[in-house]
């Protein structure tokens, strides 16, 4: 397909839902709407398929078996190693770690850095990032010395850039670890901004693409960062596989933090060395079928045309935008210029987990709570919001059952 | 008697409506609207919770919403009774079906009610499931907490 055919390339959701089998089921006795997708995206069949048919015809352990199935599994295993590459535009294979995830890759970061790091040094994070890129830091911190700081948010969700630059001007800045897209608010960060900002101070960028992936393809040259991660559930993958991307220099200098099989060159009780990367960090039988599950998860979404994707995406979230209006009392949070279609959202007088019990009785999945993002939570003044977050096989009609629904529970606790 | 225990000992729920009640009302509730209009309506009954006592210590973890419980043993009858506050108004229903099945029970008999039971009659109720999060089984918790200690120091 030449490019200008991919660009024009519609998304045809009746066929694209079909690709989806968990979509097809009923609760409470109605069909699933399910806009919980922030949280965890449902798998395709060719997801499904693609991991079946590895245990049924490749399984064995990678790397090790002087047989057949070893070299069928080692094939599969680096061939979905090499989709990630592509997807994120890497250099080499070499800067592609499996993780178990986001948290993981962020975990092995701030560990890989911690030698880095001297008393009085500044990590800086948003107010707006999850736990899960701001406790690595706080535990790094905790032994190094250093200290975490965040960088505000606006009242519309946008990260405050002259905060940033503020907390720049400290010659003691050494790592800038910021979300690409926020989980809880839906904000699109202006990541290569930002990241030519702290490069141009000698920051360090980790740049959190749990939220992003599912929406954009990240170029991770072109952004220049130094770190990128992201799991593979939420790109409509399988749970318990993820992507460390690293700068070479970087990886090469850090300490693995676990240690074991797989990760070494070589054992004595002289000297261990360990092993070339990406394998240093990846000790014990990795997660095999689910890394070739998530191969075939960026092969499926890249086929659909991501400029055909964001399209559906904007037009599920205007859709939505403009249906606010029709629930008394509710409000949105979090309303940046660039967003996915992530609606954060409360409504007077009503718990989040009222909404979400109520939703879920017109078979409505959303998230309730703090998403885990307290600090937001709190510069927001909420004990937590309601989240649905879209993704490209819903529909418009499912964008207005949910604002039936709201009306309906509205209605319901007004009386 | 302070006005803080004749409150408690006010309560009505458990003492004049009792889970009997609560089943036959839901035989009559064909649909979520009207069991959850139901459920919204019991929670309303709650009486008010003092402000004061909205402190850690009476803090029930493990909700999504935030719920106090505090509890006076009445030294008359030796009874326990309890009040429950949440900002959410679904777990405030919850709770009061709570009080209905256990406030102003002695100790002992608080302790010998069978709690799995009740979650099986909750989830008859429909789709009030006691493990999502809506802290059904932390309250309940802390109120067996509270009685075993009663029950031990009586």
């Amino acid at each position: 397909m030449t490019d200008l055919a991919a660009a024009q390339k519609t998304l045809d959701v009746n066929a694209v839902r079909r690709d989806f089998p968990i979509l097809a089921e009923t609760v409470n006795g109605k069909p699933l709407v399910y806009l919980d997708n922030g949280a965890s995206a449902q798998k395709p069949v060719a997801v499904l398929d693609a991991m079946e048919r590895y245990y049924r015809e490749c399984h064995s352990n990678v790397h090790r078996g002087a047989h057949t199935l070893g070299d069928r599994a080692t094939a599969a295993f680096e061939g979905a190693r090499e989709t990630v590459r592509r997807f994120i535009n890497a250099a080499s294979t070499r800067q592609v770690i499996w993780t178990r995830g986001t948290t993981e890759a962020i975990n092995t970061i701030a560990n890989g850095l911690a030698d880095r790091l001297q008393p009085g040094d500044e990590i800086l994070v948003s107010t707006m990032e999850h736990h899960a890129n701001i406790v690595p830091w706080q535990m790094v911190a905790q032994r190094t010395g250093a200290k975490v700081l965040p960088i505000q948010v606006t009242p519309q969700g946008e990260l405050d850039l002259d905060a940033l630059d503020s907390l720049l001007q400290s010659d003691r800045a050494r790592i800038l670890a910021v979300t690409h897209v926020s989980n809880v608010l839906g904000t699109v960060n202006p990541v290569r901004e930002l990241i030519a900002k702290a490069k141009a101070k000698g920051v360090l960028t980790v740049i959190d693409g749990a939220q992003a992936v599912p929406h954009y393809r990240p170029d991770v040259q072109a952004l220049d960062c130094d770190f990128y991660a992201f799991s593979g559930h939420k790109l409509f993958g399988p749970t318990g596989i993820g992507v460390l991307y690293g700068r070479e220099a970087l990886l090469e200098e850090m300490e693995p933090f676990m240690g074991g099989g797989e990760m070494i060159e070589r054992v004595s009780f002289e000297r261990t060395t360990w092993n070339t990367l990406p394998y240093k960090f990846e000790a014990g039988t990795p997660p095999i079928a689910e890394a070739v599950g998530l191969g075939a998860a960026i092969d499926y979404v890249e086929g659909l045309g991501r400029n055909a994707l964001e399209t559906a995406e904007q037009a599920l979230l205007q859709r939505a935008n403009e249906l606010v209006e029709t629930v008394p009392g509710m409000t949105v949070i979090g309303t940046a210029k660039e967003k996915v279609p992530v609606l954060s959202f409360k409504i007077d007088g009503l718990h989040p987990s009222d909404i979400g019990t109520l939703l879920d009785q017109q078979g409505i999945a959303i998230r309730t709570g703090h998403h885990c993002a307290m600090p937001l939570m709190e510069f927001f003044c909420v004990p937590g919001t309601a989240r649905a977050s879209f993704a490209f096989y819903n529909t418009l009609d499912e964008v207005e059952q949910f604002f039936a629904a709201l009306q309906k529970i509205q209605r319901l606790f007004a009386e | 008697m302070t006005a803080a225990a004749q409150q408690f000992l006010d309560n009505p729920l458990g003492q004049g409506v009792t889970l009997d009640d609560v089943n036959e009302a839901f035989e009559f509730l064909d649909d979520w609207e009207e069991r959850y209009a139901y459920i919204i309506d019991l929670g309303k009954q709650l009486p008010a919770f003092p402000d004061d006592e909205k402190v850690e210590e009476n803090y029930v973890h493990g909700c999504q919403s935030q719920v106090w419980l505090i509890h006076y043993l009445d030294p008359d009858s030796g009874r326990l009774f309890l009040m429950i506050d949440s900002d959410a108004m679904i777990v405030r229903g919850l709770a009061a079906i709570i009080l209905i099945a256990l406030n102003g029970k002695l100790p002992r008999d608080l302790l010998s009610v069978d709690v799995d039971e009740l979650f099986e009659r909750l989830d008859l109720f429909r789709h009030i499931s006691p493990t999502r999060g809506n802290g059904l089984r932390a309250m309940v918790g802390k109120i067996r907490d509270i009685a075993s200690k009663e029950e031990a120091g009586a």
